[in-house]
């Protein structure tokens, strides 16, 4: 028996040896391993044994199946490391610099810059409002303190309509009076300061060119409260235009007239390309006009029910106009102002995401 | 308007400051500057020269030879101007000297040496009279420095006018003279000025109609002029500020209104007997002094002499009664009229004037007395020979109340959130004018006449005076404190918000934006027409405005046609505004739209068409947690397809259409393409009410999915079947996909899975056959049937 066993052995590793494959593994495998393999048959030739001799015979076929079991299981580990080296060596190594001609869908560069400063004054507070593009001259004027025949009324300004005393609203501050009658029962009844911004579409009949729109978005904020003062307006201009142009900002005020504010001002902000020593981008002046701003108008505040004829004050407040498109001229470097309205999607394709 | 420095000068002494500083701060605390000019900075060795001899250049037609005695040395010039002659004293640039910012060098002309330049008022920048060399006062030195002839050296400066336009009292120097008074702390000197010492009765007789119209005239006749060109000085002052000599009278009343900003007019005395204001009883045609007939309405108001009209008030004179260079006889009009008529008239007229601009800021009629008299004394300056009539004849048909604003220091620090003392806010208002009572912190405040039209009303207006000359820059700044409460949401920017991302990040279309209005030509190459609508009022002749447009595509389908070589295939979007003609109450129907445009040279319209019932599906499931519904729908626009135009739904409420082209408009776009439209009226889906999210515990039981080939008949919706299998109410169907669709003549093979699935336990293949026939039964209502 022992004999057979070592032949057995030797025969199995000659055989292991020249194997490569799983599949003739198997075959092996089967051959010494299956019912009617090699160690089966060993095993049945058990009974031929002495009795005396039968149970180290035993021992050395199961000691032999143990054996063989093992060098199956390394050889086993073995191919299929070889077959993966296989797989891995013979693959593919891909070019990622290939066009892949996937389409991309595209934002309108207003789009990206009202969201980013709607998340800014989300951030601080702020109401985001939205408001009609047709407004009636009440709305666009009288409530804002321009009364008939004021200059800004002109027929070459404004677009009026064949309806009965609407127009296409000349600037976002038409919206001015129904935001104060929106939450002015909030300021009035539970102390809720108003604060909103309220961006859109502005309409002035001019004539386009490279600088020149009919069609443009502005975006307008006010803020109502007990005690608004200039010194606040000041600080809240910086702080959010930092916010905005993401370095710390240098502002100043000069006056400026706007019916609908008093006292009015003209805010300009260092020019960031030449640090204010002058360039070409401001004039050589050192700064850049950005955004007219000012003290609610007592009148404004009293037709949009926050004040009273008999305590005008009561309530203090501050507005500001930025242009939108402006902004998103300077943000992008977009030197002709045609580019938002005409459609080309060679240039607005670009504007992928923020 | 332009302010000349030495001008200010006259009012406010300025010796020892930086005058380029003073003007920023003018900037920063009164209105725009938008230039400044150091005059006479390249003007540089100009003298007195004497032409001593003069020949004609030997190889020129109209060159001379001159020689010049420039004082200290005589030199040998060429000289091209008809009026050089022996004995005349010219300006002469020496060599090495410069004029017009050019430096003078030695030069041959046509072969002659010339060293120097003889000038005229126009090279050295005083006139832009360029006829010939100037001609100078004989008596003056040769070699006299030609900036001590002529006051050439100035800082004139630039104001933008938009930024005076409440600011009636800065429409001349001596109202920005009292602004640097109060920026530097230096007295402002009072305005000279000279009575008439005439005392007799008034002769000019003036009759004011409306006293809304005209609320003050002042009048005089003044008589022996005999001189006629001003004083150099003056011209000199015009011409920088922007104006021109014409002749004594007509220079000193355009000086005036640049020193006070008061307009004035001089009639020819020998027109004008008696003034009468008025408007005409019916309309007609008069011809003002530049020559041009203009046609006069009933709402003009007018200057007659008596009754034939002499000028248009506040607007321009007449060239029947004009000033020529040998009046010797005016009536002067210093007046002041309505600015919102003067405003009406000059726009009607589009005459816009020098006078007119100034009325239409409502000028302060208190100014008319002073500038009549400062028109006398600089007439008589300049010929002291002058005769008056009489005196003053001053109608005031309509003064302005005086206005007086009480102030104090509490309410100043709580509008500013600043601490600025009340001897500073004393000290500010004195130099603006105001009239001041002081009582400790508290104020009574006057507002001067010139600041009292309309200007200054309010304590607001108080607080801007006092901050402006304190500096904007000398604020400190500060934080607001208020209780936190969380920012409101609204549903309308989130909705766009998520709209525009899916459509741009899933469905990769680009985002554009049009005009609210037609563009006729656009849509005409299109084959399509603005459609009737609310318009634009004074636009019929403008190519680009007009009709306002009823739907998103009448400006997307022209940007798809002008893109159409963009890329074969491509998407747009817009969320903007239409206008459905209009409401009951005859104002616009204004609608918040979202305009959706797919368009492909390479993909089949139906499955282009799909692909839109896949982006409204998507935006409804998303935002509503509901399921899109379809209904085929008339056509409502030319550009429309009779047959695939559908209404889009959401628990019943129609939200909007989606549509392929209409043939003749889709081959106007390119051959062989398609089109896909989808229009969503954005009020009204956001108007829908968002279901929950429903969420479905999934069973811990395996599902069993069972495929069923169908034969569809012609004319048999999905929905229709769909609405089979819902109503068999089998609790055990839990969905129904789509594997395959298979088009073969007017029928339909559709391979859809039927997923199976309880709860509580596994299904049996007996139960799950049953389902499958109940659903088969109702199907073979529809004639839906087994493929064999």
């Amino acid at each position: 028996m022992k004999e057979k066993i070592n032949e057995l052995k030797e025969r199995f590793a000659k055989e292991l040896s020249s194997v490569t494959d799983q599949k003739s593994l198997e075959e092996l495998r089967l051959a010494f391993l299956s019912k009617k393999g090699q160690v089966s048959q060993l095993m049945q030739e058990l009974y031929k044994i002495p009795a005396e001799q039968k149970k180290e015979a035993g021992q050395l076929i199961n000691s032999f199946k143990q054996d063989i079991s093992a060098h199956f299981d390394r050889k086993m580990e073995e191919i299929r490391k070889m077959e993966e080296e296989c797989l891995i060596n013979s693959a593919e190594s891909y070019d990622e610099t290939l066009p892949e001609n996937r389409r991309r869908g595209s934002y309108h560069p207003i789009t990206l810059v009202q969201r980013e400063l709607e998340d800014i004054f989300g951030s601080m507070g702020f109401d985001i409002e939205d408001y009609s593009e047709i407004v009636d001259d009440y709305h666009c004027f009288e409530a804002l303190n321009i009364p008939k025949f004021h200059p800004a009324r002109d027929m070459q300004d404004t677009y009026y309509l064949s309806t009965e005393s609407q127009l296409l609203k000349s600037h976002t501050s038409a919206a001015q009076n129904a935001i104060m009658y929106k939450y002015g029962k909030l300021l009035k009844e539970n102390g809720r300061p108003i604060r909103a911004v309220f961006p859109g579409r502005c309409f002035r009949n001019e004539a386009i060119d490279a600088c020149h729109e009919n069609t443009f978005f502005q975006m307008e904020g006010i803020m109502i409260d007990k005690d608004i003062s200039i010194s606040n307006l000041i600080y809240f201009m910086k702080t959010m235009l930092s916010e905005v142009f993401e370095t710390d900002i240098t502002v100043r005020l000069r006056p400026g007239f706007f019916p609908f504010v008093e006292p009015g001002f003209e805010l300009d902000i260092q020019c960031m390309i030449c640090g204010g020593s002058g360039c070409s981008s401001c004039k050589n002046s050192g700064w850049l006009e950005l955004c007219p701003c000012g003290m609610i108008h007592p009148n404004v505040l009293r037709y949009g029910g926050i004040n009273t004829e008999e305590d005008p004050y009561k309530y203090t407040g501050f507005a500001f106009g930025l242009g939108l498109t402006r902004l998103a001229m300077m943000k992008y470097g977009v030197k002709d102002i045609r580019t938002f309205n005409e459609g080309n999607l060679r240039a607005l394709s670009q504007f992928v995401s923020r | 308007m332009f302010v000349s420095m030495n001008w200010i000068n006259d009012f406010v002494e300025l010796g020892g400051l930086d005058i380029d500083q003073l003007i920023h701060r003018f900037t920063l605390s009164t209105a725009e500057v938008e230039g400044i000019e150091h005059k006479g900075e390249d003007v540089r060795d100009v003298v007195v020269g004497e032409i001593i001899s003069c020949e004609d250049h030997p190889d020129s037609d109209h060159l001379h030879v001159l020689k010049v005695d420039a004082g200290s040395e005589v030199f040998d010039v060429v000289c091209g101007a008809p009026n050089a002659r022996c004995g005349i004293k010219t300006a002469f640039a020496k060599t090495g000297g410069s004029v017009c910012g050019m430096e003078i060098k030695p030069a041959k002309l046509r072969g002659v040496m010339s060293y120097g330049m003889c000038c005229s008022a126009k090279e050295i920048g005083i006139s832009d009279d360029h006829a010939g060399i100037m001609e100078l006062d004989p008596s003056l030195a040769n070699g006299t420095d030609i900036k001590d002839v002529f006051p050439i050296d100035d800082i004139v400066f630039e104001v933008d006018n938009k930024s005076l336009t409440n600011r009636p009292d800065l429409w001349g120097h001596y109202g920005i003279a009292r602004e640097f008074a109060a920026l530097t702390g230096r007295q402002l000197v009072t305005l000279p000025i000279m009575e008439p010492d005439n005392t007799g009765d008034a002769s000019v007789s003036v009759t004011i109609k409306d006293s809304d119209l005209c609320l003050r005239y002042t009048s005089i006749r003044i008589e022996n002029i005999t001189k006629h060109v001003s004083p150099e000085q003056m011209q000199i002052r015009l011409y920088y500020c922007g104006s021109r000599a014409i002749n004594l009278l007509a220079d000193i009343t355009n000086y005036i209104m640049l020193e006070l900003g008061q307009p004035m007019h001089a009639f020819d005395g020998k027109k004008i007997d008696r003034i009468v204001i008025d408007t005409p009883k019916e309309p007609f045609r008069f011809t003002t002094l530049d020559g041009n007939e203009r046609e006069i309405t009933t709402d003009t108001l007018m200057i007659y002499n008596d009754t034939v009209p002499v000028a248009i008030a506040g607007i321009m004179g007449g060239l029947d009664s004009e000033i020529v260079d040998d009046t010797d006889t005016l009536v002067l009009e210093s007046a002041n009229f309505d600015g919102v008529s003067i405003r009406k008239s000059a726009s009607r007229m589009a005459l816009r004037t020098d006078a007119s601009a100034r009325y239409e800021k409502t000028l302060d009629p208190e100014m008319t007395m002073l500038a009549a008299k400062r028109f006398i004394k600089l007439l008589h300056d300049a010929d002291d020979g002058i005769r008056f009539a009489s005196s003053i004849t001053d109608v005031y048909a309509k003064k302005y109340p005086e206005i007086k604003i009480p102030f104090s220091k509490a309410f100043l620090d709580r509008y500013t959130g600043i601490d600025i003392s009340s001897d500073r806010i004393e000290s500010t208002l004195l130099s603006l004018g105001f009239g001041v009572v002081r009582t400790g912190d508290d104020f009574d405040i006057t507002v001067p006449s010139y600041r009292a039209t309309k200007d200054i009303s309010m304590q607001a207006d108080i607080v801007e005076e006092i901050t402006r000359i304190y500096g904007y820059d000398n604020f400190e700044i500060k934080t607001t404190f208020e209780p936190l409460l969380p920012a409101r949401r609204t549903v309308l920017r989130s909705n766009e918000n998520t709209v525009k991302d899916i459509l741009v990040r899933r469905y990769c279309l680009h985002e554009v934006h049009s005009r609210i209005w037609c563009d006729p030509d656009d849509l005409k190459t299109l084959g399509l027409s603005p459609e009737k609508n609310v318009y634009l009022l004074g636009s019929s002749e403008e190519k680009e405005t007009g009709i306002l447009r009823r739907s998103m595509m009448q400006c997307l389908l022209p940007f798809v046609y002008k893109n159409r070589s963009f890329a074969d295939t491509f998407g747009i979007f817009e969320i903007g505004r239409t206008v459905n003609g209009e409401r009951e109450d005859k104002t616009a129907d204004e609608r918040r739209m979202l305009g959706i445009v797919l368009y492909s040279k390479e993909e089949s319209e139906k499955s282009l068409y799909m692909q839109g019932v896949d982006i409204v599906n998507t935006i409804v499931s998303e935002i509503k947690h509901k399921k899109a519904g379809y209904k085929k729908n008339e056509t409502e626009h030319a550009w429309q397809h009779p047959k695939n135009t559908t209404s889009l739904f959401a628990d019943d409420v129609r939200f909007g259409v989606m549509n392929t082209l209409h043939p003749s408009t889709l081959s106007k776009i390119a051959k062989n393409c398609a089109a896909v439209c989808i229009e969503i009226d954005m009020d009204i889906f956001d108007g829908i009410e968002a279901s929950e999210l429903d969420f479905n515990e999934p069973s811990r039981f395996p599902a069993v999915d069972y495929d069923l080939s169908l034969v569809v008949p012609e004319g048999v919706r999905f929905e229709d079947m769909e609405k089979c299998w819902n109503a068999a109410d089998d609790p055990a169907l839990s969905s129904v996909s789509v594997i395959d669709i298979y088009d073969q003549g007017g029928t339909r093979s559709i391979t859809a899975r039927f997923s199976f699935v309880l709860e509580n336990r596994t299904l049996t293949s007996e139960e799950v056959q049953k389902s499958i026939d109940g659903i088969l039964e109702k199907l073979s209502q529809l004639s839906v049937t087994l493929r064999a």
